[in-house]
Order: structure tokens, then C-alpha cells, then sequence
């Protein structure tokens, strides 16, 4: 360790490099620990070596389990000493070392002395200490002192003890709740932050009750709040208020406005950015009401402070989104933030801005943006760039120069998801903007000459195949897409070739050309280009000359393709090779909804080139294989759909029941699942007695009962019913579970031999025609909607009357319908007055079905619906609407 | 769900010119493991050692946390809290954190005098926050809390009274920020 005679040049450096923990060890630290078990403390020794214990840990040192109780045990020693440094230094330590239940024990009673000591340093740090490490059932033992502390006179006690109840809560929720008198009195101390953590925990211990909220807001805000902080807790708790206090009082002025506006001119920053803020969240606040809030986030902009200004610029942005009109009054501030030294607020204002901006002044924002998008990180840039793709759709006319900004910063160097927002930005463009068309397609084309990310590549040659043939001259977009297979990897090569076959298939007049190139392919060295090649060059037909493909093989070439993959795939697995070919039309269609966690994961929109998401779950197949199982099902024919699960009887009853309902073309299964949740019982012979004189076109066929259900075991009983045949015949039909119940030993599990017949009331229920459409989905509902072409076309408009809300009035016809939204449309913005709803299914014998809901609000609360439907049958169209009609 | 509404810290840290821990304190569970915190004071680290925090406290969002920050010598001082959290009152939390450590150190804030002070530091950062909730905000009481158990620890304050202490550090302090 010994260091050599140091130069005097290396007198800074090693002066930077000195610590006091240098060459620090764990072992000998522990070592040194040992002085805690001195009979005569050296108070200062001591406090070091746990200033050093402390710095170790900090370090991310960890101790072992006998190591650390070690540690504690000798620690404990420490509370001999009367130093009050070296207490504060114990605290700290038994904090850190959060020892376990049995090790609690030791340091309890030092504690509790501590707690009733007269020192109040001593009196306030126990009583963080024991609530820190302490379990419930100690939590008896000292509520006592707790309480005291509560109201204890020095506020650093009372405070210490307020702050340990909120922890509590957590875990012991019906010992604090007690504190209440005390609490209370707390929120009146004349102390600032006693009331700050006063008023914290009293909500937390009243949150559930209402009234009592209301009640406690109501004279706060009357009276004196000392802190700001404790300002901005009642700022918050007054916002939830008037939040659960509805907004049925829309025209008159709201309870508690006057408040918050009146926080807009406190002295604190903190309290007059949190009314703000809370002003510009309230539930349907009118311009009125915004007013004076962005004028206070106004003056923040101008600030000296950055972090005021960051508060306000990332405030008015999220007002932007709702009340773009209402921020347009700081553009000016904004404009100037673009320059901000602090890229997040720089990129906060420029995208506020962009959502703000009117048409004229789209130019001068692209010129200042161009200037600083060379220097912001590419996860600001991605911002920028959605901003810029939205901003456009609002001014296509303006598309010249936007579509310019994204082909330039698309050169630029940047990663792989800042150029998938800009390809996606551009493809969207492309996509609304007819006159975008064909410029776009060319910067993407200049792209990909140049373009390192594969999956960029093949998605926009895909796109490319799909649009450059509708354009004007479809041949210059040849070379491009041919340079790709002479350059690239054997992944682009391959939808390379695709795309031409596109093209070769679309324009007539290109087809001898395209299969020149074609034939060239033949001799690529990747089994994958040189097969899709020969594919297309034995079924575009005409050998080169000029002549119309035939619509059949576009179809089967491009068409798009509806069978869920996952059921593809296990149709395909489950497939025996046979004399037989695979018929496709074997694999199921329905697309199971998706479990809960994935639909968090894929929450976001598909947006340009991300295909929908589709990952269904096929319980439908394990459905089949269990239905063909059973003998008398076996000649039904083919599933066509399985409905969810139906409750048909209450929560924690003797008996659950559900009922899954499965659509065959001539029948229709009803399959019961049944659970038995009493020990002392076995069931036997159990079986469903439905009655369906409600249901007259459905004739009772076979019923299969379940032999025995034991305790917790669950066991299914069918029963069967014959319908006319592809006919979405609806009926009602009620339940009555028949059985013999058995007593069973609990000790032995020994079922008794006699049993008594029983009857259990089942709720009813219904097939509707719902029932008889799956859910499936389209890629391209536009694309799909034209070529259903409007012969079977059938609209009509409803009146929904007062709904809650659009959002809950287009789940109930989508719930009604049992039909597939489409391109994320089931999802309603908030505050939007209208919205447009596309939803796809097959109709039993399948049919598709393609529906296009448009929604506006009617006055306040009334809902109107227009209804198209287009279908292959005018019946299925007809139906639709009937469905509506009488849902 | 409890703690939305009242504010609150996730961590406080203290880092040194090249990143590295002086003293941090974690108080919410988002950063379970030390690798996770290390990568966490990495990321914001980097991200922030090139702005100037040096008159006026910065601010950032890493991983939707927002971070408070400003630096002085070779120290740089950061609070984190949720995306939703009053930017002002992180602002007040770090300003406390920053005042209070200039008071204890009596106006030599640098590295080297925040380790040989470790254990006031870490006093400190206890008095500001516990369990994420705010505890005090105010530098003169935080300080004046941490020095008064120090008087006869022998800790480096130890020769002079509190109030005398407090009077050097404030001076200090006033010196500094007239610069």
C-alpha cells in the first residue's frame, strides 16, 4: 500500500482521488466492530466504524445473514452509551440492517425507553426506528406512545410518529385507523409540516369514505393552511372531490373552483403550479375556467428556472392535446423555449407547438425544428416525428413540405425505431394524403438504396407492391425494387421478387418486363428467392406476354389471408398425412380474445406498417377435439363457434355453474361446467334439466350427464338440441341442475351409500343471434369494405337515447354484435364528440360481415348511430340490423 | 395507491464527477436489486454531466421518473420522483438537500469533505425523507438537526458550538452563492 515520494504534478489528481474509505474491507471492517463490545466506548471510534459499516453498504455491499446479525447484536451494545451523535449513528445502522422478527426483540425495550425519553431527538428517532422494523404484533405494545407522539409538543416528534402511521397503514390498517382524534388535533398544529403529514395521513386513514373527505376539504379550504406542501396535498384532495363529486353541474359554476383559483395567486411556486395543473385536469373544463391557469403557466415559461419552466411547458402540452385553441396564447413563449439549453423542455415545446400551430406557420416551425433536430436524442426525435405525422394530417395541404422534413431527417443517421416512426409516419401520410402518394413512395424508395434494417427493407417492398401499382407511372419504381435483389440479403431479396411478381400482376403492360426479371431470379443462390420466383413465373400466366392475370390467382398470390396463423398452426400440427390433401377451410376462424397481460403489451394502436396484432389463444380447438370425443357429437360436423364461458349462478353459492354454448350448422351444445364447493358432498348423477318451450325452433336431442362430481373437482354434462339448419334461430331457455347428493366423512372421504335426490335453480339463458357470428378480423378494413362492393349494402340510423358515455355506447353494440373491431377503433379519445366504429365477423354459413358504425353525441347525453352493413348475403345484412333493432 | 396523492421522493443521491456513489438513499421499490440502482445512477448520470446545473437545479424524465439535479465542484446531486409529482416540490427537496449539505460542511462542499463527513451526509439525507415521504424542507432546521447530535460526537464540527457552526456555515454559504 505504501506509496512512493509523490510528484508534485500528480498533487491534483491524487488530492481528487483521496477518500477516507480508501482500501475500505468488509472483513476488517467487521473486525473493527468488535470495539462496540468494549466495556469502555469510545463514543467517536465507534461512530466511525459505523459511518464505515454505513458507507459499505451504501457501496452495495451486502452482509451475510450471520455476518449482519453479527453487526446488530453488537450494535445493540451501543445503546450504553449516553453520546447522542453516536445514537443518531445507531438508528441509522439498526435502519439499514432491517433486522428480522426475533432480532426485533432484542433492541425493543432500549427503544421504547427512547420513546418515553425526554430528549425529543431521542423520543422522535425511536419511534421511526421501531415503526421501520417492527411486525404488527408489536405494534400493540407501543400504540401508547405512538398516539402521545402524535400530539407530542415538539413537532419533529409529532411529525416522526404522523409520518410512521402512513407506513402503518399499509400494513395495519385497523390499529391507526384508530388515531383519529389524534390525527385530527395534529391537522390543527401550528407547525407547518405537523400539518402537512397530519392532513397526509388523515386522508389516507378517511380515503374511502367520502363524505368525510368532502366534509374535511370543505373547512380546510375555509381556513389556514400553513405549508405549501401541506397547500398542495389539500390541492389534491380537492381536485379528487370535485372528480367524484360528478359533473352534473355543468352549466353553474363548480364547488371548490373558487379555491384552486384562488391557489393560483399564492406566494409559493409550488402551490400556484399545483392548482394550475389541477385546473387544467379537471373533468370537461370549459375555456372559462382554463383561463387564469395558463396564464400562470404562461408567466413560468418565461422563467429563469428551468426546472418552472420545464413544469409548465410539459403541463400546457398535455393541455394541448384536448384544448389546443387555449394554449395558442403562449406560442410565442413556446417559440422561444425552442432553444432551450434543456433539450426535454426544448422538445416539449416544439411538440406543443406542432400540436397548436396553424397552417401558417407549419413552415417557419419546420425551418427551427430542422435546425435542432441534429441535436436531441433519438427518443426526443421519435416525438418530434409523431407530432409532425399528426400535424400533417391536419393540414395535408401542407404535406409538400412535411414530406420533405421526414425524407430528409430519414438520410440522416439515426436507430432502428427512429426510422421505423419515420417510415411509419410516411407510409400513414401516403395512405391519407392521395397527393402524398407519389412522392412518398419515392423517398421510401431512395430509402431503401441505402436502408441497414432488414425488417425496414421487406415492410416497405411489401407496401411498395400494394401501392406502386395504383400510381400513375407504376414503371419507375421497377429499378428501384430490382436494384434490391442484385444488393441486398436473402430476406429482402425474397419480398424483392414478391413485390415485382406485384407489379407483374397488377399492370399488364409490365408483365413481359417483370418476368425477364423474374426468370433471372431462377438462378439466385437462396432457396427462398429462386422458389417464390418460379412460383410466380408458373402462375401469373401468359408466359410474358401482355394479358390480364386472372382475378383467382391474384387472390391465392396476394390476397389477404384471414385464417388466424396460431390455428393454421395447429391445424397442421394436429393433420395426419393421408390420401387426403389439407383442406384450409378445415381450420377454425374464430380469434380467441387474448388474455389480459398481452392486451396490456399490444395496448398501443397499430400504426403504419405494424401489421394488427393477432395472437389468439385456441381454446376453440381444445373445445373440438373434447366435443368430438364424446360418440353421439361425433356426426355433428364442424364446430363453428364456442361462446365464453356464462355464469349461471352467483358468486360463492353451494354449486357453480357455467355454460358454454357450441354452434354446430344443425346444433347447437350446450356444455355445462360444474363445480360443487361443499367438502361433506359428493354429487352423482348430475345432470341439467332445460326447459325450451321458450325456444321453439330448437327440439331437445341427447342430454350426457355426469356421473359423480366430487368436492372441488370440476366436471362437465352436455346437453344437445337440433336447429334448422344454418339458421341463426335465437330462443331462452331455463336451467334446473337434477342430482343425488351424497354425504361424505370429511375425516375419511368415505361417501355415504344412499343419497337423496336434489334440485339446484340454474339462471336462464339465452342463444341470440350473436351467437351464430365469429369474431375475424381484417388487415385492411377499407380495402375489404370496396371490394364487398355496395350491392347488399343496408344502413339505417338509431337513437340509443342517454348513455354514460360514447365510449360505453360503442361497447354495448360491439358486446350486442359479437363482432371483431377493427384497426383499434373499439377505443374512443376521451372529450370526442363523435366517433367511427369498424367491425368484421362471419355469419354462420360463412358469410362475411363487414360493419361501419358511425356515433355522434345528440345533445348532452343522447347517443345517435348510423349502422352500415355490407355483407355476401342480404339476409346476414338484414339481420344485423335486426340484431340492433331489438338489442 | 395511497402514496399518489401524498408527495413523495423515490430516491436521493449523490454522486461524485465520474458517477460514482457518495451516498444514495432508495426509497421506492422500482430499482429491486444494486445492479439495478447502479444502472439507474449510470443512465441519469450520463445524460446529465455535460448540462450546466451549476447556478440554477435542472431537470430531466429518465425511464418516467422525473430528476431534479443540480451540481457544484466535483458533486452532483439528483431526487428523483414519479412522473406525476409537482416538479416544484422535487425542486424544493433537492434545493433542501443541497443547502443543507452546504451548511454541514460549512461552505467546503466538495468530494473529498462530503466522505469525511459521510456520516452527516447520511444524518442528512434521514432528516429530508423517510420512507419517500418529505420529512422537512427546510436546509437551516435539517442542518441544525444533524449538527446538534454531532457537538460531542468529535466529528469535525466538534471544536465549535452549534450556533457558532451554523454562523460559519451560513456565512459561507452566503459567500458562495455571491460568487
Amino acid at each position: 500500500m505504501a506509496q512512493p515520494l509523490v510528484k508534485k504534478d500528480d498533487d491534483h489528481d491524487d488530492e481528487a482521488d483521496y477518500s477516507p474509505f480508501l482500501g475500505i474491507e468488509k472483513g476488517a471492517v467487521l473486525q473493527e466492530a468488535r470495539v462496540f463490545n468494549d466495556p469502555q466506548l469510545d463514543a467517536r471510534r465507534c461512530s466511525q466504524v459505523i459511518t464505515k459499516l454505513l458507507y459499505l453498504l451504501n457501496q452495495g455491499e451486502t452482509f451475510t445473514k450471520v455476518e449482519a446479525t453479527e453487526v446488530f447484536f453488537a450494535v445493540t451494545k451501543l445503546f450504553q452509551s449516553r453520546d447522542l451523535g453516536l445514537r443518531r449513528m445507531v438508528y441509522l445502522i439498526i435502519k439499514e440492517l432491517s433486522p428480522s422478527a426475533d432480532e426485533v426483540i432484542i433492541v425493543t425495550s432500549s427503544l421504547m425507553k427512547d420513546m418515553i425519553s425526554k430528549t425529543d431527538m431521542y423520543r422522535a428517532n425511536s419511534i421511526r426506528v421501531l415503526c421501520r422494523i417492527t411486525d404488527g404484533t408489536l405494534l400493540t405494545q407501543i400504540e401508547r406512545y405512538l398516539k402521545q407522539g402524535i400530539v407530542d409538543k415538539n413537532p419533529v416528534v409529532a411529525s416522526a410518529a404522523l409520518v410512521s402511521g402512513i407506513h402503518l397503514l399499509q400494513t395495519s390498517p385497523e390499529i391507526v385507523k384508530r388515531w383519529s382524534n389524534e390525527v385530527q388535533e395534529a391537522v390543527q398544529s401550528r407547525a407547518a409540516l405537523v400539518q402537512f403529514h397530519a392532513l397526509a395521513l388523515l386522508h389516507q386513514i378517511r380515503q374511502n369514505d367520502r363524505l368525510a373527505i368532502s366534509k374535511l376539504v370543505t373547512s380546510l379550504t375555509r381556513g389556514n393552511v400553513r405549508s405549501p406542501l401541506a397547500q398542495c396535498l389539500l390541492i389534491r384532495y380537492t381536485s379528487q372531490v370535485i372528480r367524484e363529486s360528478g359533473n352534473n353541474t355543468q352549466s353553474a359554476d363548480r364547488p371548490f373552483y373558487d379555491y384552486l383559483e384562488s391557489c393560483l395567486r399564492h406566494k409559493s411556486e409550488m402551490v400556484i403550479f399545483e392548482a394550475a395543473r389541477s385546473i387544467t385536469e379537471l373533468n370537461g373544463v370549459t375555456s372559462r375556467e382554463l383561463t387564469p391557469a395558463i396564464t400562470v403557466l404562461q408567466l413560468f415559461l418565461s422563467s429563469s428556472k428551468p426546472v418552472l419552466r420545464f413544469a409548465a411547458v410539459r403541463t400546457l402540452n398535455k393541455v394541448a392535446m384536448t384544448h389546443p385553441m387555449a394554449v395558442t396564447n403562449c406560442n410565442i413563449d413556446m417559440e422561444s423555449l425552442i432553444s432551450d439549453q434543456n433539450r426535454s423542455i426544448a422538445t416539449l415545446a416544439i411538440t406543443t407547438l406542432l400540436k397548436t400551430g396553424n397552417e401558417s406557420s407549419v413552415d417557419r416551425l419546420m425551418k427551427q425544428i430542422t435546425n435542432f433536430m441534429s441535436d436531441i436524442a433519438d427518443e426526443f426525435k421519435i416525438v418530434v416525428v409523431e407530432a409532425i405525422r399528426s400535424l400533417c394530417l391536419k393540414f395535408p395541404l401542407k404535406y409538400r413540405s412535411l414530406m420533405n422534413f421526414l425524407s430528409n431527417i430519414l438520410r440522416e443517421e439515426g436507430g432502428f425505431d427512429y426510422k421505423k416512426a419515420i417510415v411509419d409516419s410516411i407510409v400513414i401520410l401516403i395512405r391519407d394524403i392521395p397527393d402524398a402518394k407519389e412522392s412518398g413512395l419515392l423517398h421510401l424508395c431512395e430509402f431503401i438504396e441505402d436502408c441497414e434494417f432488414t425488417y425496414l427493407s421487406t415492410q416497405i417492398l411489401h407496401f411498395l407492391g400494394v401501392e406502386g401499382p395504383k400510381t400513375s407511372d407504376p414503371s419507375k419504381y421497377i429499378r428501384y425494387i430490382y436494384n434490391r435483389v442484385h444488393l441486398e440479403n436473402a430476406t429482402v431479396r425474397a419480398s424483392a421478387v414478391s413485390t415485382m411478381a406485384k407489379f407483374g400482376a397488377a399492370v399488364d403492360a409490365l408483365k413481359p418486363r417483370i418476368f425477364v426479371l423474374l426468370r433471372r431470379c431462377l438462378f439466385d443462390s437462396d432457396d427462398e428467392v429462386r422458389d417464390r420466383a418460379t412460383l410466380y413465373l408458373n402462375t401469373l400466366g401468359g408466359d410474358g406476354a401482355v394479358v390480364e392475370t386472372d382475378e383467382d390467382v391474384k387472390d391465392f398470390l396476394f390476397g389477404s389471408f384471414d385464417i388466424p396463423l396460431v390455428n393454421l398452426e395447429t391445424s397442421l400440427k394436429n393433420f395426419e398425412p393421408s390420401e387426403e390433401a389439407f383442406d384450409i377451410d378445415s381450420v377454425p376462424r374464430e380469434v380467441k380474445s387474448q388474455p389480459l397481460a398481452e392486451k396490456k403489451a399490444s395496448g398501443k394502436k397499430p400504426t403504419g406498417l405494424g401489421a394488427p396484432p393477432r395472437a389468439p389463444s385456441s381454446t376453440i380447438d381444445s373445445y373440438e377435439r373434447m366435443l368430438l370425443s364424446i360418440p353421439e357429437f361425433a356426426n355433428f360436423g364442424k364446430l363453428f363457434k364456442s361462446s365464453e364461458p356464462v355464469e349461471l349462478t352467483e358468486a360463492e353459492t353451494e354449486y357453480a355453474v357455467n355454460v358454454v354454448k357450441h354452434i354446430f350448422d344443425r346444433h347447437v351444445v350446450f356444455q355445462y361446467n360444474c363445480t360443487n364447493t361443499i367438502p361433506e358432498q359428493l354429487l352423482e348423477n348430475v345432470i341439467v334439466i332445460v326447459d325450451a318451450s321458450e325456444a321453439e325452433e330448437f327440439s331437445d336431442v341427447f342430454s350426457k350427464p355426469l356421473r359423480s362430481l366430487p368436492y372441488d373437482s370440476p366436471g362437465q354434462t352436455f346437453v344437445a338440441f337440433e336447429k334448422p339448419e344454418g339458421l341463426p334461430v335465437a330462443g331462452k331457455f331455463s336451467n334446473v341442475l337434477k342430482f343425488i347428493v351424497k354425504e361424505v366423512d370429511p375425516s375419511t372421504g368415505e361417501a355415504e351409500d344412499d343419497g337423496v335426490e336434489d334440485e339446484y335453480q340454474l339462471e336462464d339463458m339465452e342463444v341470440v343471434t350473436a351467437d351464430y357470428i365469429l369474431k375475424v378480423g381484417v388487415s385492411n378494413f377499407r380495402g375489404a369494405w370496396e371490394s364487398m362492393g355496395p350491392d347488399y349494402e343496408r344502413v339505417d340510423e338509431y337513437g340509443l337515447g342517454p348513455r354514460e358515455s360514447l365510449a360505453e355506447a360503442v361497447n354495448t353494440v360491439i358486446n350486442l354484435l359479437g363482432m371483431q373491431p377493427c384497426e383499434g377503433t373499439e377505443t374512443v379519445p376521451p372529450n370526442s364528440r363523435s366517433h367511427t366504429c369498424l367491425l368484421s365477423g362471419v355469419f354462420i354459413g360463412n358469410v362475411k360481415v363487414l360493419v361501419r358504425l358511425s356515433f355522434g353525441l345528440d345533445g348532452p347525453k343522447d347517443v345517435a348511430m348510423k349502422l352500415s352493413v355490407r355483407s355476401e348475403d342480404e339476409t346476414v345484412s338484414d339481420t344485423i340490423h335486426e340484431i340492433v333493432a331489438s338489442g | 395507491m395511497s402514496h399518489e396523492t401524498c408527495p413523495s421522493v423515490k430516491n436521493i443521491l449523490l454522486l461524485d464527477s465520474d458517477g460514482k456513489r457518495v451516498a444514495v438513499k432508495y426509497f421506492s421499490e422500482d430499482w429491486p436489486t444494486n445492479s439495478a440502482k447502479e444502472n439507474f445512477e449510470k443512465v441519469v448520470f450520463n445524460k446529465t454531466q455535460k448540462t450546466n446545473a451549476r447556478t440554477e437545479a435542472e431537470i430531466s424524465m429518465f425511464e418516467n421518473n422525473i430528476v431534479v439535479y443540480k451540481f457544484v465542484q466535483d458533486l452532483h446531486f439528483f431526487v428523483t420522483g414519479g412522473d406525476y409529482e409537482n416538479e416544484l416540490i422535487l425542486a424544493t427537496v433537492l434545493q433542501a438537500f443541497f443547502d443543507s449539505v452546504g451548511l454541514l460542511l460549512r461552505g467546503n462542499v466538495d468530494k473529498k469533505e462530503a466522505l469525511e463527513n459521510l456520516d452527516l451526509i447520511l444524518l442528512c439525507i434521514d432528516e429530508i425523507a423517510d420512507g419517500g415521504i418529505i420529512l422537512e424542507t427546510d436546509p437551516n432546521v435539517i442542518a441544525g438537526k444533524v449538527a446538534s447530535n454531532s457537538i460531542d460526537s468529535g466529528a469535525p464540527l466538534s471544536e465549535q458550538t452549534l450556533s457558532q457552526a451554523l454562523a460559519t456555515a451560513r456565512e459561507h454559504l452566503a459567500r458562495s452563492l455571491l460568487k
